[in-house]
C-alpha cells in the first residue's frame, strides 16, 4: 500500500513539476503541432484531405511519444545533474517506484499534445472531430499513455549505465515515429518493420485511438497496449535493478 | 592581417574545442548521424503516402536541413555558451577583432554541418530511390557548403541574442524545427500560404534546397546560380545582423555591467 502511495505521490509531483517546465511544454505541444502542420500541408498538397483526422490523431500520439522519450532520456540524467541520484538509490524505497512515476508523468503530459493537436486541427485546418466509439476512445487514450510511459521506463532503466542517455533518446524519436505507423501506414514500410512495430506499444496505442475515433475494432488494440505496458514494467524493473547494482559496484552512478 | 587570420583560424579552433569539449562519439553519432537518417526516411515515406513528391525531393530537403542541427544549435552555442560558461567578459575584454573571433569559430561548425549533410545524401542514395548523376555531385557540394554557411550565420544571430536573453536555446529549438515547415524542406513553398512562404524566403536553406533539388535532377550549377547567390545574400544578411547584435549587446553589456548577469 505504501508502494502505491509513493507511486501516486511521485506521479502527481512530476506531472506538476513538468507542467511548469516551458521546455517540456515545447516538446509536448509545439512539436506535435508542427509535425501535424507539416503533415496537413503535405496531405493537402498531395490532394488527400480526407485523411486529416488520421494525421491529427497520429501527431497527437507522436506528441505523447516525444515527451515520454525526452523525459525517459532525462529521468536518470536530471537526477545526476541535481546530485540526487545516490540519495534516491540509497533510500529504502525501491528505485522502480521512484523512476516509473517520472517516466509515466512525461507521457501523462502528452495529454496536452492530444488536446492541442485536435484543437489546432479544428481551428486552423477545419478538421471535424467526430468520435465513433466514445467509450473506447476514453479508454484508449489512458491505455496509450500507460503503454508509452512504461516503454519510456524501459529506456530510462537502461540509461542508468549510459552517460549520454539524452543522445540516445534523441536518436530514438524518428525510428519509433516511423515504424509504429503514427503517421505513415505500416503497410507502406518494408516487411522487416512489421515485427518491430508489433513489439512497440505506440503501434497498438495509435491504432486503438484511431479505430475508436474513426470506427473499427479498438478493443484488441487497447488490450495489446496494456499487455505490452505490463511487459515493459517487468522488463524495466529487472533492468533497473540489474543496472543499478552494476553502477553501484563500479562507482559510476553519478558520473556524467 | 596576420593577427586577424590567427584569431580567425587558431582562435576559432581553440574556441570550438573549449566550447564543445563535451562532444563524444557516443553523443555525436546517435544525434548527428543516425537521427537524421531516420528523419529522411520518415519524411520520404510520408511523402510516398501523401503522394506529394518523390523520394529525391525529401532526400535533398532533409539532408540539407539536417545540417541545420549543427549550424543552428552549434552556431547559437558558439556565442551564447560564452555567457553560460561565464567566459564572456574576459573574451570581450580582449581587443581582438570581433568578426574574426566569432566567425572563425563557426568554421568547425560549418564542417560538421557539411559532414552531416553529406552523410544524409549518402544514406538517401543507399536506402531510397535517390540517384543523382555523378556529374552533379561537385555542384551539390558547393550548394551544401553555401547553405550550411548561410544557416550558421543564422545560428550566430540567435547566439548573439543569447548575449542578452536569458534562455536563447528555446528560440534555437523553435527556429530549427520551424525550418521543416518554412524552408521548403518537406512542403513545396507553393503549397504554403503566401505569408508563410515569404517568411521561408527570408530564412537560410530555402534557396539552397531549391537549387540542390534542381542540380540533383541534372541541372548545371550555372543554371541555378540565381538561387545560390540568393542563398549567399540571405546568409550575408544574417551574418550582418549577427555582428550588429554582437556589437550592440557588447556595448550595452559594458555600459550596464550586465554582460554575464541573468
Amino acid at each position: 500500500m505504501s508502494g502505491l502511495r509513493v507511486f501516486l505521490v511521485g506521479l502527481r509531483f512530476h506531472v506538476k513539476a513538468l507542467t511548469h517546465s516551458v521546455f517540456f511544454l515545447l516538446t509536448s505541444v509545439f512539436m506535435p503541432l508542427l509535425v501535424a502542420t507539416v503533415a496537413y500541408y503535405m496531405y493537402k498538397a498531395g490532394n488527400q484531405p480526407g485523411s486529416l483526422l488520421y494525421v491529427s490523431l497520429g501527431a497527437a500520439v507522436y506528441g505523447i511519444w516525444s515527451s515520454t522519450l525526452f523525459g525517459s532520456g532525462g529521468a536518470i540524467q536530471w537526477q545526476r545533474w541535481q546530485g540526487t541520484l545516490e540519495v534516491l538509490v540509497s533510500a529504502p524505497t525501491p528505485f522502480v517506484l521512484v523512476i516509473a512515476p517520472l517516466t509515466l508523468a512525461t507521457s501523462v503530459i502528452g495529454i496536452y499534445s492530444l488536446a492541442s493537436t485536435l484543437v489546432w486541427g479544428r481551428l486552423v485546418f477545419g478538421i471535424p472531430f467526430h468520435v465513433v466509439h466514445w467509450l473506447a476512445f476514453v479508454v484508449a487514450v489512458p491505455a496509450t499513455i500507460l503503454g508509452l510511459g512504461l516503454l519510456g521506463f524501459v529506456f530510462a532503466s537502461t540509461f542508468v549505465l549510459y552517460r549520454n542517455a539524452n543522445a540516445l533518446s534523441n536518436m530514438l524519436e524518428w525510428p519509433v515515429l516511423l515504424v509504429t505507423g503514427m503517421l505513415v501506414p505500416l503497410s507502406l514500410l518494408p516487411g522487416w518493420a512489421g515485427p518491430i512495430a508489433w513489439l512497440l506499444a505506440p503501434t497498438w496505442g495509435v491504432q486503438a485511438i484511431r479505430e475508436a475515433a474513426l470506427g473499427g475494432t479498438p478493443w484488441p488494440d487497447v488490450g495489446m497496449t496494456i499487455v505490452l505496458g505490463l511487459l515493459y514494467l517487468a522488463i524495466g524493473a529487472v533492468c533497473l535493478r540489474h543496472f543499478e547494482i552494476a553502477a553501484r559496484r563500479h562507482a559510476t552512478l553519478s558520473l556524467t | 592581417m596576420r593577427a586577424f587570420l590567427r584569431v580567425f583560424f587558431v582562435g576559432g579552433v581553440i574556441a570550438y574545442r573549449g566550447l564543445f569539449n563535451w562532444i563524444r562519439p557516443a553523443m555525436y553519432i546517435p544525434t548527428m548521424l543516425i537521427g537524421p537518417v531516420f528523419q529522411i526516411l520518415f519524411f520520404a515515406y510520408l511523402g510516398r503516402y501523401s503522394k506529394v513528391e518523390d523520394d529525391a525531393f525529401f532526400v535533398v530537403g532533409n539532408a540539407i536541413q539536417a545540417s541545420a542541427m549543427s549550424a543552428v544549435f552549434a552556431g547559437t552555442m558558439t556565442i551564447a555558451n560564452e555567457r553560460q560558461y561565464q567566459t564572456l567578459a574576459p573574451l570581450l575584454a580582449t581587443p581582438a577583432n570581433r568578426f574574426a573571433m566569432f566567425m572563425g569559430r563557426s568554421v568547425p561548425v560549418i564542417a560538421s554541418g557539411v559532414l552531416v549533410s553529406a552523410w544524409g545524401f549518402l544514406m538517401g542514395r543507399l536506402l531510397l530511390d535517390f540517384d543523382p548523376p555523378a556529374s552533379s555531385l561537385p555542384a551539390l557540394a558547393v550548394i551544401v557548403v553555401v547553405s550550411v554557411t548561410s544557416c550558421t550565420a543564422f545560428g550566430l544571430t540567435l547566439g548573439s541574442i543569447g548575449m542578452r536573453a536569458r534562455d536563447v536555446f528555446m528560440s534555437a529549438n523553435i527556429a530549427y524545427y520551424l525550418m521543416w515547415l518554412l524552408c521548403g524542406v518537406n512542403i513545396p513553398l507553393s503549397a504554403l500560404p503566401g505569408w508563410l512562404a515569404q517568411i521561408g524566403r527570408l530564412l537560410p536553406l530555402t534557396h539552397g534546397i531549391a537549387a540542390g533539388r534542381e542540380v540533383a535532377a541534372g541541372a548545371s550549377l550555372s543554371s541555378v546560380s540565381g538561387l545560390v547567390w540568393t542563398e549567399v545574400a540571405v546568409g550575408t544578411a544574417w551574418a550582418m545582423v549577427a555582428m550588429t547584435l554582437v556589437w550592440w549587446f557588447e556595448r550595452e553589456g559594458r555600459r550596464r555591467a550586465t554582460l554575464e548577469t541573468f
